[in-house]
């Protein structure tokens, strides 16, 4: 659960990070704007906050969420509004020069930002998009919290069942360490390839 | 059931009492991980093996898993072994935890953005370690780990809401008992994200003020 949970909000986080970083650099005001407030609302406030809203709350308004999915868009929104600054920043970081040859070359808006800027920032966004997998399954701990029976949930429970404080939540720690050292490794990879390429892009 | 802001204005006073807790919360928590960030950092440049082993050890079973987990084991395990803390206790003992391996990393920064030149020449005037550290390299490194503290200060106070499930009354917790006892679910928990808002918005602003003012330099 917890790994099926973490994947569908990863993928739900990347989109949205990707929409919301590209609008955050849009000519158009409102849109900037827009995104701005998505950002600002979903990091300005505590997950669980959010995860107890979209479950408890917007059943009031006649939205009415399965747990699952509440779970799933609420870590997705959560997380997505993290990657957009990932993207962002990415984004910016491409080098006006690589930016300014397109235009030489008058290359179009939009192939510019396909086939020069998006595959460039990608590479750099790769670690950092890592870490935030990372994130995101340590934030599915939360999802117990609105009857989601995820690790963390088990764990609890086995200990009102067993009473074995320690050895649950060691075992529980061990899972949790299982998920995330292959993720390590990958961030790490990721590391290496962006500084290679990074070293590359600067001895031109 | 539609917002009623005269529920909401009722309920303010309950959940500002809560948020006392909260802001007591973050504030210990932050205490406890600016000295634990400091032993660990002082772990990991450590001579002795052991030492920077049980470091990098405890830094990499920290980051990798979640907070409320870390919080269950010093609320559950603690008192199987004899110590008996408060709920709070525990909650700002798990927060002190959990990010002071998170500032250990912030301080390692702060360090290596001094050059080393400030090193050599505080190594050639034949200061000791102690001077070396608190008169030339500590203020140095202080200034742009400031704003990055200030950082994670805001993120503590948005992880606090999950000390309400090792029972911690704090804001959060406040709100889930309106919740419970009332069934009234909108008002409680709306408002406990627009006291988050209020709080952490402006902070972060200032702190990204903080930070482009502190590059300019």
């Amino acid at each position: 659960m917890t790994i099926s949970i973490a994947a569908q909000s990863m993928v739900v986080a990347i989109a949205l990070a990707f929409v919301t970083g590209m609008a955050r650099r849009s000519s158009s005001r409102i849109i900037r704007q827009v995104a701005l407030v998505y950002v600002e609302l979903f990091r300005g406030t505590s997950l669980l906050v959010q995860l107890f809203v979209l479950y408890f709350v917007l059943p009031i308004y006649g939205i009415r969420l399965p747990a699952e999915v509440a779970a799933i868009l609420g870590l997705g929104l959560n997380q997505g509004a993290y990657g957009s600054e990932i993207v962002r920043s990415a984004i910016d970081n491409i080098s006006t020069g690589q930016i300014e040859a397109a235009r030489a070359l008058s290359l179009p808006r939009i192939i510019t930002f396909w086939k020069i800027i998006l595959p460039q920032a990608v590479i750099i966004m790769l670690p950092s998009f890592g870490n935030l997998a990372i994130e995101t399954v340590k934030a599915t701990a939360l999802v117990s919290l609105i009857t989601i029976p995820e690790l963390t949930f088990f764990g609890k429970s086995l200990i009102y069942s067993t009473g074995q404080t320690f050895l649950v939540w060691a075992s529980v720690v061990i899972a949790y360490l299982a998920i995330n050292t292959p993720l390590n490794l990958l961030v790490l990879w990721a590391e290496r390839k962006a500084g290679h390429y990074r070293e590359a892009s600067r001895g031109v | 059931m539609e917002f009623s802001f005269e529920f909401a204005r009722s309920i303010l006073p309950t959940l500002l009492q809560g948020a006392v807790i909260t802001v007591i919360a973050t504030f210990g928590g932050f205490a406890g991980a600016l000295v634990g960030g400091g032993i660990l950092s002082v772990f990991l440049r450590s001579n002795i093996a052991p030492l920077r082993i049980f470091a990098i050890g405890y830094i990499y079973c920290i980051r990798n898993t979640p907070l409320l987990v870390q919080l269950y084991l010093v609320f559950y395990v603690l008192p199987d072994m004899g110590i008996t803390i408060s709920a709070l206790g525990c909650g700002i003992l798990g927060l002190s935890l959990h990010y002071s391996t998170f500032f250990s990393e912030v301080y390692r920064a702060g360090i290596a953005s001094v050059s080393r030149g400030q090193f050599e020449a505080a190594d050639a005037l034949g200061l000791h370690t102690t001077k070396k550290w608190m008169l030339v390299i500590g203020p140095q490194a202080i200034k742009p780990i400031l704003p990055v503290l200030g950082n994670y200060l805001v993120g503590m106070f948005k992880e606090t809401p999950l000390l309400a499930a090792i029972t911690v009354v704090e804001l959060f917790g406040k709100a889930q008992n309106i919740a419970g006892q009332t069934y009234r679910y909108n008002e409680p928990y709306l408002m406990v994200a627009l006291i988050f808002l209020i709080i952490s918005v402006p902070c972060s602003f200032v702190i990204r003020k903080l930070e482009t003012n502190g590059n300019r330099h």
